[in-house]
């Protein structure tokens, strides 16, 4: 968010001015390559590690050529194996795509990735200083505060390019739906943030069945108001993936969840799909 | 007919929604508003997006409703692409089949207008 908000003051002529204290996350910050978009000097030298197998550094995407770029290098980057780096690839797509498509941000997007090995986990995060939730959403939708555009972007079929429930030919709605759910089916985080609003998505505790809701509010949830404005959008998420399950599994219970209302399928049309 | 070959177009992850978009306008599209068959060949495609596979057959499908299923054939799917492929065909035609229709105003109300939605796993 940092690095996104003085890009965006950078390029709208604005100068970053002002000490950086030599705080104990320092060399973290400097590795994180945050001061190159501050256009600010830490006020030390740290020696740099390699990166592989920890982090991506704050990234900035500004269209699809470096979004194809990210995905590409950031599998070796993380070195990880593939059950973990498909729902990794999977997410940074989505959450990037989505702002390049919708958000209008003149700076494009900014994400950076830290892998917590002993975890098996992957903490993203992807800021973005364009519309924002609401005015994307409420171009389409009959939405009146901040925090219920936000419940909406989760809601799958809702998307900001057209008031027909379920999208249209280039915009399913669903996006950030399967993200949700990919955080909620390994038992983590999830945040949106947008103006002056936050959904986050609570873990599910350990142990506990993790249940997918199409309505974001039936979810363990806070939805926090009245925060400082955000002029974008910021999502966070959490993704560990146990190598006993696999991607592909994950995708299967999304599969069974991503539907308008499953009580009145009618049929199962995927079973007429030709698969040679 | 010409299987398509998407990993030649996109690589081992198929998430770029403009070259979906070109595929569906040269290829899918005017197989299914003619009277041809398209084969999509999904070899060398790891993993695909929901983002990317409903830019490459919604609107097909949304034209040609249920039996243009049976003038696209995917080929070479692995698990993942082939589950995407499966949740996207089934979302798209049961959204064109009404099943769900609401309207603007109803997805707007406090509870987004699912809240009646069962828990699903």
């Amino acid at each position: 968010m940092a690095a996104c908000a003085a890009a965006t003051k950078r390029q709208q002529g604005h100068q970053i001015k002002g000490q950086v204290a030599d705080v104990a996350s320092l060399p973290y910050l400097v590795r994180m390559k945050l001061f190159e978009f501050l256009g600010l000097d830490p006020p030390r030298r740290i020696v740099e590690h390699e990166e592989a197998g920890r982090f991506i550094p704050v990234t900035q995407v500004k269209g699809s050529g470096d979004l194809k770029r990210v995905i590409s290098d950031l599998v070796p980057l993380l070195h990880t194996e593939s059950h973990l780096a498909d729902p990794i690839r999977y997410v940074i797509s989505e959450l990037v795509r989505n702002v390049i498509e919708h958000a209008q941000s003149e700076c494009g997007s900014f994400l950076c990735a830290q892998c917590f090995r002993d975890q098996n986990r992957v903490s993203i995060g992807v800021a973005d200083s364009g519309v924002g939730v609401f005015q994307s959403i409420h171009r389409s939708h009959a939405v009146r505060r901040p925090g219920d555009a936000l419940c909406l972007a989760l809601t799958p079929g809702i998307s900001g390019t057209t008031p027909r429930i379920g999208g249209n030919q280039a915009n399913a709605g669903a996006g950030l739906f399967f993200v949700k759910s990919i955080a909620k089916l390994s038992h983590n985080f999830l945040v949106l943030y947008s103006g002056n609003s936050m959904y986050k998505l609570l873990k599910t505790p350990a142990g506990q069945q993790t249940m997918l809701y199409a309505e974001p509010r039936s979810d363990r949830h806070k939805l926090l108001t009245d925060l400082p404005e955000w002029r974008g959008t910021v999502v966070g998420i959490d993704i560990s993936v146990s190598e006993d399950k696999s991607f592909a599994v994950l995708l299967d219970i999304i599969r069974k969840a991503y539907s308008l209302d499953v009580k009145k399928r009618k049929r199962d049309y995927f079973k007429g799909i030709r698969f040679t | 007919m010409k299987p398509i070959g998407i990993a030649r177009a996109v690589g081992s992850f198929a998430e770029d929604k403009d070259v979906a978009a070109q595929i569906r306008e040269k290829h899918v599209l005017p197989a299914i508003l003619g009277s041809g068959t398209v084969e999509l060949d999904f070899t060398g495609v790891d993993l695909a997006t929901q983002s990317f596979i409903h830019a490459l057959i919604a609107q097909p499908l949304g034209v040609g409703g249920e039996p243009a299923l049976e003038r696209i054939l995917f080929k070479g799917c692995s698990r993942p692409v082939r589950g995407i492929i499966e949740t996207v065909v089934q979302y798209v035609l049961e959204t064109e089949d009404g099943v769900a229709e609401e309207t603007s105003e109803q997805s707007a109300a406090p509870n987004g207008g699912s809240a009646d939605a069962p828990p699903h796993r």
